[in-house]
């Protein structure tokens, strides 16, 4: 067997988290992902993304890169580099925008908390910290607001799943019922101080939990202690990767990139185009907005089980409409499903009643087409 | 990684069992790891022709998919059946309900066909990997 869709990996040795050599203990599979080696699974991920399902996965996300704004114009300073309004967002609260460059690309999606009146958190994708701590520190000048990359800073580990707020209940200082879905709060985890934020990228109910990085591994130790009851094991970005696939969340690289603006990826909402004062891309965006979309994002589940990968080529009509940007066996669905970029009239082609059998819809599998059915996004939805 | 020693390997991680015309193929242990879990594996019909280092099937991971090359010439006598609907076979017993096809080999002169690995050799090849 040969690979013929694994990614490359990169040169340079790839740098540990405060949580590395518990993976090594826990026996992980660890892979070269942007840059740092992390855990791609511990045994099964299909296992592993089951159990965050049905009862709670422990991640470990200390790869993502972390940056605070603070300084009386810190709201004033991000309102003009972000696609968003954070200065309208109250302190405890989250919100998921976008940096955008100029021209409405996308440098990368962000969340951002706000933690005080004159502070805030910014979370960035790995492969993307550099770019966005150049961004965000040619846009703070000339403003009274102070950039620090924190990401050495923060152990980042996410507790994700139905059971993930019983388990955390016994180990904290605050009272979960209280705490909204994009919100965060200074708390105590199994006595140590950590901020505690109800958010995540696998479409559960969940936690992420910013610790100080000497804190990592007494803290991942304690949660699967008070977890193993509840069904709580370690997971992996393989699992992490097709759990926001069926959650509909975009990736990075995948979905996203410098040549897509928010609105090709149905992300419209995150720009604030009426904000007061500018900020950067905004023109661009403001165009974008009223154009017709040049492509749109849409869901496809396969009846083969051969599997759409990232790069392969849609059909519509026996001819190419558009690109699959994600694609993988879905454990929840039991089928193989796909994120892709299609051309605009292709979603009202293969829903068209009067064309109906035509089955005008398919993807490349290899020189193959295996036909397709369009599905609304997302794939899967929690009952809340 | 298991590496059992009555088999021959592939540099591309299939395994073959010879008894004396007839071979049985898999992929190892070290490439089901690698893999990770199994989702669908594409062998070829019984009755078709298979040829030495050629693609004949595939094999769908959740991450990846990569191309299954026959080990030796001949044809395929019989299909693992099983492996349609429990693709996880390949992944928890690589080496025993997880084989693959079997093979009428071409020849038989009693030697190992060319190009394949001992458990040794494969056992090396696999530590240059890591």
């Amino acid at each position: 067997m040969t690979d013929s869709a694994t990614a490359a990996g990169q040169p340079a040795a790839p740098r540990r988290t405060p949580l590395t050599a518990v993976h090594e203990q826990l026996g992980a599979s660890l892979t070269d992902f942007a840059g740092w080696l992390m855990p791609l699974r511990y045994g099964s991920e299909t296992a592993e993304h089951n159990a965050v399902r049905t009862a709670a996965g422990l991640f470990d996300l200390s790869h993502m890169g972390e940056f605070s704004v603070t300084g009386s114009d810190a709201a004033a300073a991000l309102d003009y580099a972000l696609t968003g309004e954070p200065s309208a967002l109250k302190p405890g609260r989250a919100r998921y925008t976008m940096i955008s460059a100029e021209d409405g690309g996308v440098i990368d999606d962000l969340i951002v908390y706000r933690l005080a009146d004159a502070e805030f958190l910014i979370v960035a994708n790995a492969a993307n910290t550099g770019p966005v701590g150049a961004a965000l520190a040619e846009r703070m000048a000339g403003f009274d607001a102070t950039l620090t990359d924190r990401t050495d800073d923060y152990a980042l580990i996410a507790v994700q799943g139905p059971r993930s707020a019983a388990i955390l209940a016994a180990r904290t200082s605050i009272k979960l019922a209280e705490v909204k879905y994009y919100a965060s709060y200074p708390a105590q985890v199994a006595g140590r101080a950590v901020l505690l934020a109800r958010t995540g990228y696998t479409g559960e109910d969940g936690f992420e939990i910013f610790a100080a990085p000497q804190d990592a591994e007494y803290l991942w130790a304690e949660l699967g202690k008070a977890g193993a009851g509840d069904g709580l094991i370690p997971a992996g970005l393989a699992a992490r990767d097709t759990l926001r696939l069926e959650a509909g969340m975009p990736l990075y690289g995948n979905e996203l990139g410098r040549d897509i603006t928010p609105f090709d990826a149905g992300l419209g909402r995150v720009v604030k185009l009426d904000k007061p004062g500018g900020f950067v891309g905004r023109d661009a965006l403001a165009q974008r907005a009223q154009e017709d979309p040049a492509r749109q994002l849409v869901g496809l589940t396969l009846q083969s089980r051969r599997v759409p990968r990232h790069g392969y080529t849609v059909l519509s009509g026996g001819q190419p409409a558009g690109v699959v940007t994600s694609g993988a066996p879905s454990p929840t669905l039991g089928v193989p499903i796909a994120m892709a970029y299609v051309r605009p009239d292709v979603p009202a082609i293969a829903t068209d009643p009067t064309r109906a059998g035509t089955a005008d819809l398919a993807v490349d599998v290899r020189g193959r087409a295996e036909p397709a059915t369009l599905v609304e996004l997302p794939f899967y939805r929690r009952r809340s | 990684m298991t590496v059992p020693s009555e088999l021959y390997y592939t540099p591309e991680h299939e395994w073959v069992a010879i008894s004396g015309s007839s071979a049985s193929v898999g992929i190892t242990d070290h490439a089901q790891r690698a893999l990770g879990d199994v989702v669908f594996v594409s062998v070829p019909a019984v009755g078709a022709r298979v040829s030495s280092g050629e693609p004949c099937g595939e094999v769908e991971s959740t991450k990846s998919v990569s191309d299954l090359y026959s080990p030796v010439d001949g044809e395929v006598t019989e299909v693992n059946a099983e492996i349609d609907d429990d693709p996880g076979l390949v992944n928890s017993d690589p080496y025993g309900s997880g084989w693959l096809f079997k093979v009428k080999l071409d020849e038989t002169d009693g030697d190992v066909p060319p190009g394949l690995l001992s458990a040794s050799e494969y056992t090396a090849l696999t530590q240059e990997d890591e």
